[in-house]
Formats: structure tokens, sequence, C-alpha cells
């Protein structure tokens, strides 16, 4: 923040950014409807959409069934023809009873039908663990998705980018796919006023350094910059960035970082094995950038289990602050 | 069963059950209701971790769905699990230890409220998916058929599970395959806040029976006569070999959805309302009007209950917690090392 900034700048948290948005879309484009599960008079699960329905009605606040594949479905045909449907699922985990529809319909019919189509859909996922709600409920599955060529996929961390990537998401002809961390919501943080947009497809660098790469995504981003301002009391000067977008990829922001540092070190909440790290760190080591490494290519990512009730169990598999504290100083130091 | 017009008048449970096992069912509802009380007070003072989603008010169709089945027989339960649960005759040390995240619970801490299952009581488990449960219960009724083992599987779910593809699906596999599964659906007007009249595209539930030809009711959920009755003769048909039914018992959940609910969808009069009909009452006058149980009897019961989930608070909260170093066991089975 520089000297000449005037007043303190407006704050929201990343739930009421999400809402901001989609009420601008709304008075915008009247084609941009709002469906999911308890959207409408309570709120959202997580009281995303608030009382947007006081204010659209109920036929563009839209309470659907509990019927996630025929909903979802429905706002596939809506966006194929003329409408701009931004979906709900209530918890991303329960997208699994959809996947035909995103999968299958969405994420191909425009490729199938030699380009005579698009579907400009928006859908949003409330995911990830901390809520104590156990293993259908905590999932983080943007992998999946992020596997699946015709969908593009998002992890907004900050309010302001979440807003702004919406908007994107609406503008974008192609269906775009919203992972929102569920602890997100209530963080505050700065957030412009008015329309923007946040490009789809590009990392940002939120700190600067010289020692070693952290290519974070969605809520562990916060935790590497914790991470970072505890390392550099010791002496380590990590970069951070915020991949942002899981499809399509930044690999310049992310390979022009590790040719500057020769280390890297990717933390996700999604499961290790075959997830967004693992893309990352093969992106990586298919470029030149591979020459720049002067240590191995760490991952850190969630453990091969579901995730559990109990509190301490539940933290346990997912990167914590002291984990990738750890992880950098060894990739630093050479010890592994 | 004699058809002279004096026993047509006396309810069918009064009939149908000896007083220790109709004692037995008020003392389970009475479980039920306290030790839901007892959770949402942990959860108050901060011992329960997540959600919970309690099931007062619920408690007869819970108890008497299950009134003639056996531990053979199975149950499929969802997210509203806890009285399935008691109903099957679980544990309630167990199941608070559960809540609590200790090793000493039914999932060991790594489920918690939402997943509790007892399998040697024929108790499949709760869900936290909505419909997660229904096809599973038709797969149990095939392994029943296929092994000859006579069991019968309820399946509870909710009246917003009817909408989801499981549900349809589930009943049309279970009817062209007749296999020996009841369908009980605990309609209590709401699935999270949205109604069955802005949902569901029948006005009963138990109407969607006829597409997939299967015997369909729509019966009083806080009736604990009225469910038996529905769902033994229900339970009865599956055990002939006639293949499934639906089951619809009307109910109403007091509390809100889960712990973040704030009523905004319903009214204050139609809460009280249905507090008004409360299981319970109704089941302890049944009890006293047939000389089952006295007052006193049924105030003996409801104290004992009180006496039953304090023990097990207790036994939860003096349990270990798991252990961090073994949070990724039983993902797979061990399996032994090939000689
Ligand atoms: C597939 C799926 N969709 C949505 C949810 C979120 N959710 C949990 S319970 C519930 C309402 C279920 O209503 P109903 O089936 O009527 O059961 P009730 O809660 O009334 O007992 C919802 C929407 C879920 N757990 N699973
Ligand atoms: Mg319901």
């Amino acid at each position: 923040m520089n000297a000449h900034t005037p007043t303190a700048l407006r704050e929201l948290s990343y739930a009421e950014a999400i809402r901001e948005a989609m009420d601008l879309a709304m008075a915008a484009d009247d084609r941009v409807i709002l469906m999911g599960e308890d959207i409408g008079v309570y709120g959202g699960a997580f009281q995303v959409t608030g009382d947007l329905v006081h204010k659209y009605g109920t036929d563009r606040v839209m309470d659907t069934p509990i019927s996630e594949l025929g909903g979802a479905g429905v706002a596939v045909g809506a966006a194929l023809t003329g409408l701009r449907p931004i979906f709900e699922f209530q918890f991303s985990d329960f997208a699994a009873l959809a996947m035909e529809q995103i999968v299958n319909q969405a994420a191909k019919v425009r490729y199938m039908l030699g380009g005579a189509v698009s579907v400009p859909l928006v859908m949003r996922f409330p995911s990830g663990s901390g809520t104590g709600a156990a293993a259908q409920h905590s999932q983080s599955l943007e992998a999946w998705l992020g596997h699946v060529p015709g969908l593009k996929v998002v992890q907004p961390s900050t309010p302001e980018d979440v807003k702004g990537m919406l908007l994107a998401a609406l503008e974008d002809p192609d269906p775009v796919m919203i992972f929102e961390h569920k602890i997100l919501y209530k963080m505050k943080g700065h957030v412009p006023e008015g329309y923007y947009t946040t490009p789809i497809g590009k990392a940002a660098i939120r700190r600067a350094g010289k020692d070693v790469s952290i290519v974070a995504t969605s809520i562990m981003v916060h935790k590497a910059l914790a991470a970072a301002e505890q390392l550099a009391g010791e002496g380590i000067d990590a970069e951070v960035i915020d991949l942002r977008t899981v499809r399509p990829m930044d690999h310049e922001t992310v390979l022009a970082s590790v040719r500057k540092t020769g280390r890297l070190v990717c933390v996700y909440e999604g499961v290790k094995t075959l997830g967004v790290g693992a893309e990352i760190s093969a992106m990586v080591a298919e470029s030149d950038a591979f020459d720049f490494l002067d240590a191995p290519i760490v991952r850190l990512g969630g453990a091969e289990c579901p995730v559990p009730y109990n509190p301490e169990l539940e933290k346990a598999v997912v990167p914590q602050t002291p984990d990738i504290v750890e992880a950098v100083k060894n990739v630093v130091k050479g010890r592994i | 069963m004699p058809d002279t017009q004096l026993e047509q008048n006396i309810p069918y449970a009064i009939r149908a059950y000896s007083p220790e096992q109709l004692t037995d069912a008020l003392r389970k509802m009475f479980l039920i209701r306290k030790f839901e009380e007892g959770a949402e007070d942990s959860y108050t003072r901060g011992l329960i971790h997540g959600t919970m989603h309690l099931s007062i008010g619920q408690e007869a169709s819970a108890v008497g769905s299950c009134m003639s089945l056996t531990d053979e027989d199975k149950i499929t339960s969802t997210h509203r699990g806890h009285g399935h649960c008691v109903a099957k005759n679980a544990d309630l040390g167990k199941m608070f230890a559960e809540f609590f995240g200790k090793e000493t619970g039914y999932c060991k801490g790594r489920g918690g409220s939402m997943h509790i299952a007892d399998p040697a009581k024929g108790n499949l488990g709760a869900n936290g998916i909505v419909g997660g449960g229904l096809p599973i219960a038709v797969g149990a009724a095939l392994s029943a058929k296929r092994l000859g083992t006579g069991a019968v599987t309820i399946c509870f779910f909710g009246d917003g599970a009817n909408n989801e593809g499981a549900f349809h699906e589930s009943l049309n596999i279970a009817s062209v395959w007749k296999l020996p599964v009841v369908f009980v659906c605990e309609n209590n007007k709401y699935g999270m806040s949205t109604s069955t009249e802005r949902s569901t595209a029948v006005r009963n539930i138990a109407d969607r029976a006829v597409a997939y030809s299967m015997p369909g009711r729509t019966v009083d959920g806080n009736d604990f006569s009225a469910v038996t009755e529905a769902v033994d003769a229900a339970v009865a048909r599956a055990r002939r070999g006639e293949g499934p039914s639906l089951i619809e018992n009307l109910t109403y959940r007091w509390r809100g959805h889960s712990k973040s609910d704030r009523n905004r969808y319903r009214t204050k009069e139609e809460i009280s309302d249905w507090m008004g009909r409360d299981p319970i009452v109704s089941m302890s006058r049944l009890l006293v009007d047939h000389g089952i149980l006295t007052n006193d009897g049924v105030a003996a019961l409801e104290t004992e209950a009180e006496q039953v989930i304090k023990d097990a608070i207790e036994f939860a909260a003096a349990s270990p917690y798991p252990k961090v170093e073994e949070v990724t066991r039983d993902v797979y089975t061990v399996q032994e090392a090939a000689e």
C-alpha cells in the first residue's frame, strides 16, 4: 500500500465479494440466473447468495430440488440456449452426482459439435476441509475437473480475486468451474468497487523472493505467505505464487520464478498423488527451467486418505504452515 | 388374527407387541430424545466439532419402523440418523464417543455424527450424501436374496432425497428384481429450507410407488402404532419374497436443519403446532391408556434414559483420542502377506 492511499481501502469478506459480483452481473444482464440448493430464503449453506432472492426474486434466484444431476444439467442446457446460469453446488463433494453433465456434456458439447455451440456456464464449488464435516463434505476435487479439456478451473484465494474471476467467468464463452475454499468465506480483504475482471489463466506473485518458489493454491496461498514470513526471519527469501487457475495453467509465471530461484515447493490441499502439484512439477521438469533446479521438487498435498472428523486428525491430513516451513528449509539447505 | 369388533378398536401396536416390547420402544424413544438433547448441549459447550442434524420430534418413525426387525435385518440411514441407530440397538456410549472424535467411537473418531454405523447390529450407516443410502439398501436386499438369509432391509431417507436420481433408479431396480427392501421416507416437510410443495411434483411421496409398481402408503409418522402397522406389513411382504414397498411417515423436525439454520423458511406457529404433536407424549399416553405402563412408569423410563445418557457422555469424555500417526489406517484392508 502506498502513502497516497487516501482512506482505508474498502474491505469485504470473500463471501460478500462473490455476492457483489453476482449482484453486479444480475443487475447488468437479465440472462444471468442463479441456481442451487437453498440459495433463496436460506441464503445458501454458506450465506453466499444471502438476500439476493429479495432483490431479484425466485425466478432468477432458483432453489432447485435436491437433484444435482438434473440441476447441473438444466444449467448446461440453459447455458447452451441463451441464459447465463451460475450454478452453486452446496458442497463441492456433491458435484460427484453431477459429473455426467459436467464432464460428458458441458465440457465436450462444443468440441463434439465442431464448434457450433458454446456453454457459457459458471459453477461454484464450496470445497476443502476445516469445518469438521468429515469425508463426504471436505474434499478438494479441483484436479478431477482440471483433468477435463473443455473446462476451465479456477481457485481464487482472495476476496478481490474471487469477485474479478467470477465476473471474468461470466464473460467467458466456455464453462468455468470456481473452487471456493469454505474457510475463506469469512476472510476479509480489499475489494475494489464496481465492475472489473481478473484474468483466468494468470498466476499472481504474492511475495517476491529469490531463494525458493512456493507455488500454492487457494487457502494454501495464505499458509505459504505465513510460512514465508517465518522463513524470512531465518534468512530464507521465498517467492510465493498464487496459481489461481488450475486449467489453463499459467506456465510462464511459474517457470520464470523457478529459473530465478532454482527451487520449487508446490502446496495444495487436494490429495497429493495425481493432484495439481503433480502437474506443476511435471510441467517444470519438462521445461528448460529443469536445468535451473538446485534441489529436487517437493510437493506438499493432502494425505492419502479421506478427510477425517476428529479435529486433530483433520488438521493432520492437509499441509499446515509449519509443514511448509520445514519443507522449504529442507529444500534450501539441500537436505533432500 | 381374530377379527372381532373389540380387537379392531385396539391399536395395531398393542395387539402386535408384548408389554415388554412396547415399553422397550418407549425407552428407545426417550433415549433418542435425551441423546440429541445431550448432543446439543455438548455442542453448545464446545465439546463437539462440526455440525449435527437432530431428529427431535421424529422418534416414532425411527423406532416404529424397526419394531419387527432383528439384528440380522439391515437398515440404511441418513444424515439425520441418531434415532435409527438407537432403534437398531446402538450403544449410546460409542455414539457419544464418536461425536467427541474418540477412538472408542463407532467410527474411531473418523466419521462423526453423520457417519455412525453399527454393522454388527445391521445398521449399515448414516450417510452424508442425500440419497446415498438408497442403492446401498437395494444392494443389501440383493445379498439377502442371493444368499438366502431371509433378511429384510429398511432404507430410511428424507423427503428431499426423493428428488435424487438415486431414489428413482433404486425403486425401479428393487421392483423389477423383487428385492426384500422397504423404503421408508421420513417426510418432515422440508429438505433443508425447501418445502416439498416447492420441490416435489407429487402431493404424497408415497404416490411415487405407483410408477415402480409397488405398494405405497402415507401414514402419520408421529403415531407409533400407525408407523408400525404400515412398516410391519411391508416387512412381512418383503420376507414373503413379494418385493419392495414405499412407506411415507409424515413427521416434523423441531430443530433447525443443522446448527447453522435460522429457520427463515417456516413459521414459529408451524413449529409450535408440531411440538404439540409430540410422538413421545402420544406413545406414553397409548401405553398408559392400555394399562401397559403407569404415569410413574413413564416418568421412570425418562429418568432412566437421562442416566444412560449421562453415563454415555462420561464414557465418551474419558475415552482416548485417536493417534494422529494412524490417520491413514483403514483406507484399504490390510491383507495377510501371501506365503
Ligand atoms: C447429494 C447431496 N445434496 C445435498 C446435500 C446437503 N443436504 C444435506 S441434508 C439436506 C436436506 C435433506 O432433506 P431431506 O432428505 O428431506 O432430509 P431431512 O434433512 O429433512 O431429514 C441437504 C440439502 C447432501 N448432503 N447431499
Ligand atoms: Mg426432510
